[in-house]
């Protein structure tokens, strides 16, 4: 627990450091920091005990905070905050790293907020106690708001506060629920406590009505940071807007969020809620992966089509959550480190020739290999990654989400009946293929063909005679961590599965009785809904 | 003698007001060496205030030092032994705002030689002395065993505030807002006065213990009387205007505006405090549902609850001053009327402590106050110590870009609206929370759907207050802001802002210690302690 609070603070720690240091080491101590943040991290995870059971380490010590309310300060991971903690801190110093050439104004600041963006992420995914989590998760917006609002694109204040007051009024909901569980709990044992798993134990046991209710809270926080389908407009703007690295983390660790409270909140929470929306939510991230990657193919703005990209991604990965099986589940959560490797990546990428040509449209640019082909390779390769290539990261986790939906049907062999099924999974897949269209256009339009160079360069006033360079050392350093990370997953999937597999089946273990409940209720035999109707109320009223 | 000794002997109720004796000597000594011919006695005066603020509080404990078992008369016996570090820990920071701004231009005539000095034009130790006043008011009213006494301490609590909006600036402005505050306030104090009478009417008694008594008798056989609800109603409805709650607000914006910001800021902790205190005796009177009290033969009697009329006035009030408050910020385009619906609005979510009830609502509220206070202090400390061209700052031009020229003021500014808003982990925030889970205790279900839908609308101009200094480029109003020549502002600007951070940090402990100073019985110790050892 300690070693926990210490990764958390250590990036803290870093950020006094650089308030009080002169601006041109401002850099080299963010990097420290988030290196020894990720050291620390690292160590965590070579020793952690739980790799292979799905529990929680450390599993007994409570850490009081305000004793009277039942807050407290208990950390601890299970594989899957492990995973993603992992995750954010690998990106941390590489986004720092990528960042050096591009910040100019306000140095101190911005490695100061981006250092106290990583650990609030980092305590979001550690938090076992509720509102400890809900600290986390809504203090992220703090640093990712001045981020925006100061180093973005011409909009930058508008993104950073449509950003904000999106995702702030969706929290408020999840905080609205997580008190009510809260009060349940202390309703049926006297005493306020916000550990999630004595909140998750008394929301299961509540009647199907209220837990409906609770999930639609939770869910409505989530959704905008996931961001689900109708409520996903903030975020291509904040993409846009937002400096590299700040849409790095945002991709990679921030979206994060949402699908991690899924899996640590709405689903275990309330899983009679969940059933009775597991279409609606699946409806929606059908529509997202479509409509989402429609717009990505006549998009000429190549950082707003990655943008757009995710919400696809995204769509698909809540599809697979909300499967509600081991399949899909596993897929989707062995999916958030991928998206987060390989989507990160490519907003590195494309910042890099942001960087250089100040324009980020694809009708200028075009057939870049010829001028920078080490960029060119880099860009092919994690565009394959997040294609879906077998062989990369991305393949496993899409190829499970699209299954889990596929067993997800009626009559399932798999042990986990479903409300969704094949249909679900064939549409889904086509979202795929669009995926895989509209990324190779985009490859094709500024990696292949002739070279389409912008006639003038704000900064860099005679193109013929000093040529755009390629990337240098430091932006090789960048990339390439992440560039191993994707192979070694496409290669060597099967430790990170095994240990997800037992999380997501903790995560489901109350869902096959629902399941089987709900269905019991649906409607095609219209004679014998009246009988289910009491059964129904006959469950509500014990 | 032993002065230990000569306190022993006082009596247990004259021991309870230690703390307000130091404050009356304290005023009276400010008051009198404020007409000092000698400049630094003139400027010495904020520090006495300090001091004499500070020893109030290091009295505290040996105020209540005794044993418990004498017999104060008092309705909630340790309810002081929170309320007055906390007003008085306040007040401190709020002295530090206005050092240098009070006789500002006359002590300037004198230094310059233009002038000689004459004690008539002098007002900066009244304005200390009336400060010391009002505190000690707010300090009172949490000792009030009686209606007379309620009425008087919050009395003496606005009396001073009044003559404090019109002398503590320069300018015309002050006075508008004063005499506008003076009306509107005789105005609510006739209303509640009106309404002990009726209490006093329907209950026999001015004493707070037998109306508690009176008002159970009266609900155990016929139901509160129609007399004491209307007495209750309107006791409730004239305290609102010390707590800036609908429908007696409409001053706030106006009278923030016009007074000087460093008595804006007292407006808006001293007198909520002191009404949100006199509002928790009055309706610990009626009591809560859930709770209980022992009366005098030790027998434990159980409280019905609010009447209905009064917990559905306190819950319309609280409803419609929280989004009245939000929604008002939202159309401001003056900052310290922004901060004027955002008290209003603040108002409004402590409001829901009082329909909660309960033990925890009580404590939500004063946790919610001493955490309102701190994070509006910080953002009135940090617009006072800044000026354009002699004037304060005012519209939103004023502090766009501020980051630039005042990069610790405008930290502090975001700091005070983060915590405002509720973000975490702000005290502000810690504070809500402990307010949402007391509604929840009393199953207000909605008055929580309500603060929420609030706290999401108050984002929008909180961000305003918060974003401007930090993101946007300078105007050329913000270009003319330079600081103020005293670095006392500053320095509270710095100690409330950081405050705001490290009180969440040690939220447990003071909310034990609020827990602890409103248990009914008076030897809390010993009663928490008497199930373990049977």
């Amino acid at each position: 627990m300690q070693l926990i609070w210490l990764s958390i603070l250590t990036p803290l720690l870093a950020v006094v450091a650089i308030v009080f240091a002169p601006e041109r080491n401002a850099r080299w101590i963010a990097l420290a920091g988030t290196l020894a943040s990720l050291g620390l991290l690292t160590f965590i995870a070579w020793q952690f005990p739980e790799w292979t059971t799905g529990r929680y380490s450390p599993s007994t010590d409570a850490m009081a905070w305000i004793a009277g309310a039942g807050l407290g300060l208990t950390v601890g991971f299970d594989t899957v905050g492990l995973l993603m903690a992992l995750l954010t801190a690998f990106l941390m110093p590489l986004c720092i790293i990528g960042s050096f050439s591009s910040v100019t104004i306000r140095v101190k600041e911005y490695y100061g907020w981006f250092l106290v963006l990583g650990a609030s992420i980092i305590l979001a995914f550690a938090a076992r106690d509720a509102i400890l989590f809900y600290i986390g998760y809504e203090f992220t917006l703090v640093p990712m708001t001045i981020v925006i609002a100061v180093y973005g694109g011409t909009e930058r204040r508008i993104a950073a506060i449509k950003m904000f007051l999106y995702t702030f009024l969706g929290s408020m909901f999840m905080l609205a629920a997580i008190l009510y569980v809260g009060w349940e709990h202390r309703l049926s044992t006297g005493a306020w406590n916000f550990d999630i798993d004595a909140l998750t134990a008394t929301s299961v046991r509540l009647p199907s009505s209220t837990q409906y209710w609770i999930f639609a809270a939770l869910m409505i926080g989530f959704a905008v940071k996931v961001p689900l389908f109708p409520l996903h407009t903030w975020l291509p703007l904040a993409h846009d807007q937002a400096p590299t690295a700040g849409s790095v983390i945002l991709a990679a660790s921030m979206l994060k969020l949402g699908t991690y409270g899924n899996y640590r909140f709405a689903l275990p929470m309330a899983p009679a809620g969940g059933v009775e929306l597991m279409s609606v939510v699946a409806i929606l991230s059908i529509i997202a992966i479509i409509y989402a990657s429609l717009i990505c193919w006549v998009q000429t703005d190549a950082k707003k089509l990655i943008a757009y990209s995710s919400v696809a991604h995204l769509g698909l990965c809540m599809l697979g959550l909300f499967a509600l099986n081991p399949v899909g589940a596993e897929g989707a959560i062995f999916y958030m480190v991928n998206h987060g490797l390989s989507t990160g990546a490519l907003f590195l990428c494309i910042g890099m020739f942001y960087e250089r040509y100040h324009t980020k449209d694809t009708e200028v640019l075009g057939g870049l290999a010829k001028r920078m082909p080490v960029w060119a390779c880099f860009m092919v390769f994690f565009t394959l990654a997040s294609v879906g290539l077998p062989g990369l990261n991305g393949f496993v986790g899409e190829f499970l989400c699209v299954g889990g939906t596929f067993l997800a049907e009626h009559d399932s062999q798999s042990g986990y009946p479903g409300v969704l099924g094949p249909w679900y999974a064939i549409v889904a897949a086509l979202g795929l293929i669009f995926a895989a269209m509209y990324l190779l256009i985009l490859l094709g339009k500024i990696v292949w063909g002739p070279l389409r160079e912008p006639q003038r360069i704000e900064g860099h006033h005679d193109l013929a005679a000093v040529p755009i360079a390629d990337l240098n050392l430091r932006e090789v350093i960048t990339l390439a961590p992440i560039a191993i990370a994707c192979l070694w997953i496409g290669f060597q999937p099967k430790p990170m599965l095994d240990a997800i597999a037992p999380c997501a089946e903790r995560m489901l273990v109350n869902y096959p009785a629902q399941v089987e409940r709900f269905m019991r209720l649906e409607p095609p035999a219209v004679a014998a809904g009246a009988t289910a109707g009491d059964k129904l109320g006959a469950e509500e009223s014990r | 003698m032993n002065p230990m000794m000569a306190l022993a002997e006082l009596s247990p109720k004259l021991q309870l007001l230690l703390p307000e004796m130091v404050i009356f000597v304290g005023a009276v000594i400010v008051a009198i060496r404020g007409l000092s011919r000698s400049r630094s006695a003139r400027e010495s005066l904020p520090l006495l205030t300090c001091i004499t603020l500070l020893a109030s509080i290091a009295v505290v404990p040996l105020a209540w030092s005794a044993d418990g078992s004498a017999d104060t008369g008092l309705l909630l016996p340790r309810l002081g032994r929170f309320v007055d570090p906390m007003i008085a820990g306040v007040a401190v920071l709020l002295t530090l705002l206005g050092i240098g701004t009070v006789d500002r231009r006359i002590e300037a005539t004198f230094a310059c030689g233009r002038g000689t000095f004459d004690p008539q034009r002098v007002i900066r130790g009244e304005f200390y002395a009336f400060f010391l006043f009002s505190v000690m008011g707010a300090m009172l009213l949490a000792n009030a065993t009686d209606l007379i006494w309620l009425f008087l301490a919050i009395e003496l609590v606005s009396l001073p505030t009044y003559i404090m909006v019109a002398i503590g600036g320069q300018g015309t402005r002050p006075h508008e807002a004063s005499v506008k505050y003076f009306f509107l306030g005789a105005m609510s104090t006739a209303i509640f006065l009106y309404g002990f009478a009726l209490l006093y009417w329907s209950t026999g008694s001015l004493e707070l213990i037998a109306i508690r008594d009176a008002l159970a008798a009266q609900s155990a056989t016929t139901g509160i009387s129609t007399v004491a609800t209307i007495g209750l109603v309107m006791a409730i409805l004239g305290l609102c205007f010390k707590i800036t709650a609908v429908p007696m607000h409409f001053y706030a914006p106006d009278v923030y505006e016009g007074a000087p910001t460093h008595v804006a800021a007292f407006l808006a902790f001293i007198p909520k405090a002191a009404g949100f205190v006199a509002l928790v005796l009055l309706l610990t009177c009626v009591g809560w549902s859930g709770h209980s009290f022992l009366d005098a033969d030790g027998v434990r009697i159980a409280y019905d609850g609010l009447p209905t009329p009064i917990a559905a006035i306190l819950w319309m009030v609280a409803v419609i001053t929280m989004t009245l408050g939000n929604v008002g910020g939202l159309l401001q385009t003056s900052v310290k009327r922004t901060l004027a619906y955002s008290s209003i609005a603040h108002s409004g979510y402590m409001v829901i402590g009082l329909v909660a009830g309960s033990a925890a609502g009580i404590d939500a509220i004063l946790l919610y106050l001493l955490a309102y206070g701190v994070m509006t202090t910080a953002a009135f400390a940090a617009l006072s110590a800044l000026e354009r061209k002699g004037e304060e700052l005012n519209s939103f031009a004023d502090i766009s870009g501020m980051r630039v020229k005042h990069p610790l003021m405008a930290w502090m500014l975001a700091l005070s609206q983060a915590s405002l808003v509720g973000m975490p982990p702000f005290i502000g925030f810690v504070a809500k929370v402990y307010l949402f889970i007391a509604a929840f205790e009393a199953a207000q279900f909605s008055l929580v759907v309500v603060a929420v839908l609030n706290s999401a609308v108050s984002a929008l101009y909180y961000l305003r207050i918060a974003i401007m200094p930090l993101v946007a480029p300078p105007s050329a109003r913000s270009d003319e802001v330079t600081v103020v020549p005293s670095a006392w502002p500053r320095f509270a600007a710095v100690v409330c802002g950081t405050a705001t951070l490290v009180m969440s940090v040690f939220a447990g402990s003071i909310l034990s210690a609020a827990r602890e100073s409103t248990s009914q019985t008076k030897a809390v110790a010993t009663a928490m302690d008497a199930p373990k050892h049977p």
